[in-house]
């Protein structure tokens, strides 16, 4: 195993897409995804990375040359943030619904307006139903471990879905992190070469990306749905050989001190690392809290969700973007639409908050919890509430 | 097996992102039945300039063994750009079913 290094984040990005012998690179630049693909250029031009490298005119662009190296079955890799996820964002169904495994890092960025290049997750959250395979990262080791598993899973015959690994703007992609990369032996005996069962190949021609009129769409739609939910077998199976390889064990839901808590604290993303510390001190205070981070978003980890919270009291759920005009956070009413039906389920409390790069600190959410709980105990959890806001 | 008909399919017999793996089988598919109106030539005024032949977008119009041309209405949407383009006005479009 390599030795520990620090290393900015986005650069253990790179180095993941390198470690994996990307084919293809088509990139656009986007504030804070910006040194992902500056690195890799620089990678390929110095001759570390033997992948073309295909600079475009935009993240439209970006997508749409993903879907042609992918079909032609060239390990294809990119990387984007915010405005420029939603550039693509009509490309990205076709990527899924075409099942080409395109792997793409996205630093979270809020939306505009107002014009914002800090992070949070209205991105993500405004490409839930694109039909990607999604994995949230907590800090530079996941970051690298889990670009490297997302080119495993994606290409994995039984998966065949392009998948995005999230990582928090500024928060996570900028950040000098330890960690340990991987040896390229290490890397070449853990993640097979590409091979897309319907290479584009003028000798054995094939149609992709046909239409579908109104008598074949709703079949189509049912085997994408039925093939992206079946693919958690295979993320749980490759994030254990990760692990037996490895050292390092990942799954859908993680728990930390999560044992006989009344209290849970959901999150994604970087801030799972300051809400743990969160958790520690009130712990010592005696209060019975624990946390639960939610590593797949899609497809979403229901059993495992409802196996993590089921016992707790309160549940609450840090969102770090909004459903404007809408139930507030987008994740906290997935979370509530999970849970619905069970019998036994703890009272939710929404909170949105850590919007445009606004930070949260420990001390933050020591008050979600404790503010959190006395909502819960007055049942007023139909609301959600903005953290931080000045009114 | 006997080929299902396209409206037949269920999912599970779709390929893996719905990939087409038998070339060319877009003839198969069946663009008449979007038409409302078809064309009809009037073989005194046709020069056998064969414009409606060049101008088709679904390459519907052929040429007949006496060098006449006519519309395939298998294919044919009947978008009007022949009788459009005719220079000697030899195609009308009439309403489907008259």
């Amino acid at each position: 195993m390599a030795k520990r290094v620090g290393m900015e984040v986005s650069f253990a990005i790179a180095e993941a897409a390198k470690l994996a012998r990307s084919e293809v690179i088509a990139a656009y630049p986007i504030t804070p995804q910006t040194h992902i693909v500056e690195r890799l250029a620089e990678l390929v031009a110095d001759g570390e990375l033997d992948a073309e490298y295909i600079p475009v005119e935009s993240e439209h662009s970006v997508m749409s040359a993903c879907l042609g190296s992918s079909a032609v079955g060239a390990r294809t890799f990119t990387a984007t943030a915010g405005q420029g996820l939603e550039l693509m964002h009509e490309v990205l169904f076709v990527a899924s619904s075409s099942r080409l495994p395109v792997v793409m890092a996205v630093a979270n960025r809020a939306i505009s307006g107002p014009l914002n290049v800090w992070g949070d997750h209205s991105d993500v959250m405004a490409t839930r139903d694109c039909g990607w395979i999604q994995i949230f990262t907590e800090n530079g080791q996941e970051a690298f471990d889990l670009t490297l598993c997302a080119f495993r899973i994606a290409e994995d015959h039984r998966v065949l879905f392009p998948t995005m690994v999230h990582l928090d703007g500024f928060h996570l992609s900028h950040m000098v992190e330890p960690l340990y990369p991987l040896e390229q032996a290490e890397v070449d005996d853990f993640l097979p070469p590409y091979h897309y069962p319907f290479a584009l190949d003028p000798d054995k021609p094939v149609t992709l990306g046909a239409y579908g009129p109104p008598f074949i769409y709703t079949e189509a739609k049912k085997a994408q749905e039925v093939a992206l939910r079946s693919t958690k077998e295979v993320i749980l199976e490759v994030w254990r050989e990760f692990n037996r390889r490895f050292g390092r064990q990942y799954s859908p839901v993680e728990t930390y001190a999560s044992e006989g808590a009344d209290t849970l604290l959901l999150t994604m993303g970087s801030f799972s690392e300051t809400a743990k510390v969160a958790v520690d001190r009130l712990r010592q205070q005696g209060e019975k809290v624990g946390q639960v981070r939610l590593r797949l978003w899609r497809p979403f980890p229901f059993e495992e969700l409802q196996q993590a919270v089921r016992m707790a009291k309160t549940l609450i759920v840090l969102d770090r973007s909004l459903s404007v005009g809408g139930p507030g956070g987008p994740v906290c009413s997935e979370v509530k639409s999970a849970l619905y039906h069970l019998k036994e389920r703890p009272q939710i409390v929404s909170f949105v908050g850590g919007l445009g790069g606004r930070d949260i600190s420990v001390a933050d959410f020591e008050n979600m919890v404790r503010k959190g709980q006395k909502l819960a105990a007055q049942g007023a959890t139909e609301y959600y509430e903005m953290i931080g806001v000045r009114e | 097996m006997p080929k299902k008909a396209p409206e037949e399919l269920t999912w599970r017999d779709l390929e893996i992102g719905c990939a087409v793996l038998e070339p060319g089988s877009a003839s198969e598919y069946k663009t008449g039945d979007w038409r409302s109106r078809q064309p009809v030539w009037d073989f005194t005024k046709c020069i056998k300039c064969s414009l409606c032949y060049t101008y088709c977008p679904d390459a519907s119009v052929h040429q007949r063994d006496d060098g006449y041309y006519e519309a395939n209405l298998y294919y044919c949407k009947g978008c009007s750009i022949c009788a459009q383009e005719c220079p000697t006005s030899a195609i009308h479009m009439i309403e489907e079913g008259e």
